[in-house]
């Protein structure tokens, strides 16, 4: 296929997408990202369908990707013949069926879990989808297509300019694109911001003739999922944005890294190559040019470091993931010797969109230094938690508050950056996030996690939770990493337990300056991160636990009792049905006995007391 | 044990180093777990030493190197399913099924894993049941979830 061809394939995918919003059979969307079949889509999904076969009614099912407001799945749209696409949120089995048979029989469009309505155009009591608050101060560039296509039908891709940005760039020279990512000002989006430009052209520079790009999608860190959503939602972007770096480095053979734990994002990825290759858009001679490219997909095993470039490349020659010193660097030395490009995921998918718009079009959001949008997912107790795009520089506020909704509890912290960041205080809600501010606060970009906590969240805790996640992963290569982390782990357990003393925090200090200063890769520089900003900003909280031995945030198992509120309690008896040690005793009807001794704090009685109607919140939890 | 069936995929893999983590994926697949035969079999088709393949296989935590249950439990313990409360979640499927993460049950019906993320942070804390994936999950309906499994 050449590019007159491919214009011909477009026009063919314009007029049947144009068909889909001009439709005269009615159309039903479902969001089945992991995530949307993890709330229950795939249930809904079904029940739509048997409720067509009950009631003889045909109608179109599409199955799309993550549109981003994860709180409000599972998700469906129905598109009835002269009326915009209408989302409904949260939505059941039950729930599907009510919707469906008001529109179908009864030619209404219900209020009943409305979520709002695509397009400009406006519905009488019908809000806009995408002027909900948590959608209305996105920027969504990378994310254009998730949600809005069928992630399998490329004819859905092709028909918003899906591959246009290729066929452009094989008509210009490698240069050409190479400046245009330039003046776009893109910089890397796996977390340390190196400027893209400028590590293709030290690829570009490196002597030899086979070069390789790498796609680096094992998204480990712990609480970020944006890579899965966008590979699920529009596996095209990031392909077609391997061709036009592949195309620019001179690459002619790519990998896609990718965490097994993703199945279903590899399913759509190689459907998605398998249809590139139908229509030469990957193999010899793409579109009739001399480039030729070729993807593969490398499955990661499981190991957290592997998100570091030359550990990277180690597993994918079938080694132990263990980085190794630089330079040289993998851009001039990469997989198999020879000079390598490994971008993010997020980095690969916006390139498509810069080359067709222009890089000035990118450059007019973020800030001086850190341009054009970036992905987060949002969660931890945040009202409302997903997958959000914004432009670098916004505050967290707005993204916390605006568009998070806040936190139920008093708001504490914001942890970005995951293993490798810091925890940032209140007083930090105003600072704009881009690389330089968050650096300067102890913290990273990082690939894009950002994990709220609120007054219910244990800080100690939590930086306990990255050292032991880190401590996990290090590779054991560089003793401060390997075993500096394993004593901060035994410091903050100590802490935890209300057994540590004053001296221990000095201790702490000081090993976590050894494990930065002494350790190869990324993962051990930044290991001590989480502990170091919680430190900083809530000092207050460690000595509490170190003091008076006290948990403020009734976390720490250790620091923590169970109590039964007599004044309160109805004696319904649930928490002693669901107390698997018989710790609670008691009589019908009369205020229960918890006996401390035999409590192992398994939360079920809690639970019970606050969930089931006839109990009354008469169990708590406080500080000891 | 007879590795037959891993036998009839290696010639469909390059004999040497780049292929060793496909097939341990390809092992584990087929096996559940990477019998010794099976690495053995690997060994001779990309010439690495049996002893480096384990030292391969045992730096990646998606291995393993015993029998799985008939069913398979992973709990996630990513950030948001940590400060959620996954950690006792965690807690109760220990004490209910009586098995630690990495093992299988006396009775051979359930292994469990702990898991860094399964990526589906906004519906946190998650869980899966061989295929099926449980989100905001609380104690009480990690229970009736297992209690209605077992039964059935």
């Amino acid at each position: 296929m050449n590019t007159k061809q491919l214009d011909e394939a477009r026009r063919v995918a314009k007029v049947e997408w144009a068909r889909l919003s001009d439709n005269t059979e009615p159309l039903i969307y479902f969001g089945t990202g992991t995530c949307g079949i993890a709330a229950g889509a795939a249930d809904a999904r079904q029940a739509a369908e048997d409720y067509l076969k009950e009631t003889g009614k045909s109608a179109r099912i599409i199955e799309v990707g993550c549109i981003g407001p994860c709180y409000l799945e599972p998700l469906m749209d129905v598109k009835m013949p002269g009326l915009p696409r209408i989302s409904y949120s949260n939505v059941t089995p039950e729930h599907a069926r009510r919707i469906l048979s008001s529109f179908f029989q009864d030619n209404e469009i219900t209020p009943f879990h409305l979520a709002g309505s695509h397009g400009e155009e406006t519905l009488d009591k019908v809000p806009r989808f995408f002027d909900m608050p948590m959608l209305k101060p996105q920027v969504r560039v990378v994310l254009r297509n998730c949600g809005i296509i069928d992630p399998d039908d490329i004819g859905h891709c092709l028909a918003l300019d899906g591959y246009s940005a290729i066929a452009k760039c094989l008509t210009s020279k490698p240069e050409d694109v190479l400046d245009i990512v330039k003046r776009s000002g893109l910089r890397g989006r796996g977390g340390a911001g190196f400027p893209t430009w400028k590590k293709w052209s030290f690829c570009r520079s490196a002597p030899g003739d086979q070069r390789y790009l790498i796609c680096n999608a094992d998204e480990g860190d712990p609480g970020a999922f944006m890579n899965r959503s966008l590979i699920e939602g529009d596996p095209h972007a990031l392909l077609e944005g391997m061709l036009i770096a592949a195309y620019t480095i001179g690459a002619s053979k790519g990998i896609v890294y990718i965490r097994a734990e993703y199945p279903l994002a590899i399913t759509r990825l190689k459907r998605a190559i398998g249809l590139m290759r139908e229509l030469n858009l990957l193999g010899k001679n793409i579109l009739g040019s001399d480039f030729s490219f070729d993807i593969s997909i490398k499955e990661g095993a499981g190991a957290f470091v592997c998100g570091e470039e030359t550990a990277l490349i180690a597993s994918i020659e079938g080694k132990r993931g263990m980085p190794r010193t630089r330079p040289p660097f993998p851009a001039i030395e990469g997989l198999w010797g020879k000079p390598t490009i490994i971008n993010n995921v997020e980095t690969l998918s916006v390139l498509a969109s810069i080359v067709r718009n222009g890089p000035e079009w990118y450059s007019q959001w973020g800030t001086e230094t850190s341009k054009g949008t970036k992905t987060f997912s949002l969660v931890g107790k945040v009202r409302r938690t997903g997958l959000i795009e914004v432009p670098l520089g916004t505050t967290l506020r707005q993204v916390v508050f605006d568009i998070g909704g806040g936190t139920a509890k008093p708001f504490k912290a914001v942890q970005s950056g995951g293993p490798s960041g810091g925890c940032l205080s209140a007083e930090f809600l105003d600072l704009p996030m881009d690389y330089e501010s968050l650096a300067s606060v102890g913290s990273i970009m990082g690939s894009g996690g950002l994990i709220v906590v609120d007054a219910d969240t244990c800080i100690v805790d939590t930086a306990k939770y990255f050292l032991t996640f880190t401590r996990h992963e290090s590779c054991g290569k560089c003793v401060p990493c390997r075993v500096g982390t394993m004593h901060l782990v035994e410091l903050l357990e100590k802490i935890c337990a209300g057994k540590a003393e004053m001296s221990d925090l000095d201790k702490i200090d000081r090993l976590a300056k050894v494990i930065k200063e002494g350790s190869l890769c990324a993962l051990g520089g930044t290991a001590p991160n989480p502990v170091l900003s919680s430190m900083k900003y809530f000092r207050g909280e460690f000595l509490d636990h170190i003091v008076n031995r006290r948990c403020p945030a009734a976390v720490c198992r250790d620091l923590v009792v169970y109590r039964v509120i007599p004044g309160k309690c109805t004696g319904c008896q649930r928490c002693v049905s669901v107390c698997p040690t018989n710790a609670i005793s008691g009589p019908r009807s009369e205020p229960h006995n918890l006996d401390p001794e035999k409590c192992i704090k398994c939360r079920s009685c809690y639970e019970v007391c606050r969930f089931d109607a006839i109990a009354g919140d008469a169990i708590v939890i406080e500080p000891r | 044990m007879p590795c037959k069936s891993l036998t009839s995929f290696l010639p469909n893999y390059p004999g040497d180093r780049s292929s060793l983590i496909p097939l341990l994926q390809k092992a584990q697949e087929i096996y559940g777990f990477l019998p010794q035969e099976a690495v053995h079999d690997i060994s001779l088709h990309v010439k690495v030493s049996e002893n480096e393949i384990f030292g391969v296989a045992t730096f990646y935590s998606q291995f393993r190197f015993c029998p799985p249950g008939k069913h398979h439990l992973r709990v996630c313990l990513g950030t948001a399913c940590h400060v959620k409360g996954g950690e006792q979640i965690l807690e109760t499927v220990k004490r209910k099924l009586e098995v630690e993460p990495g093992q299988t049950t006396a009775d051979g019906e359930y292994d469990l894993e702990r898991v860094a993320c399964l990526g589906c942070c906004a519906l946190a804390p998650v869980f899966t049941l061989d295929a099926k994936m449980y989100s905001q999950m609380s104690v009480l309906k990690l229970q009736r979830i297992l209690n209605e499994h077992e039964t059935a």
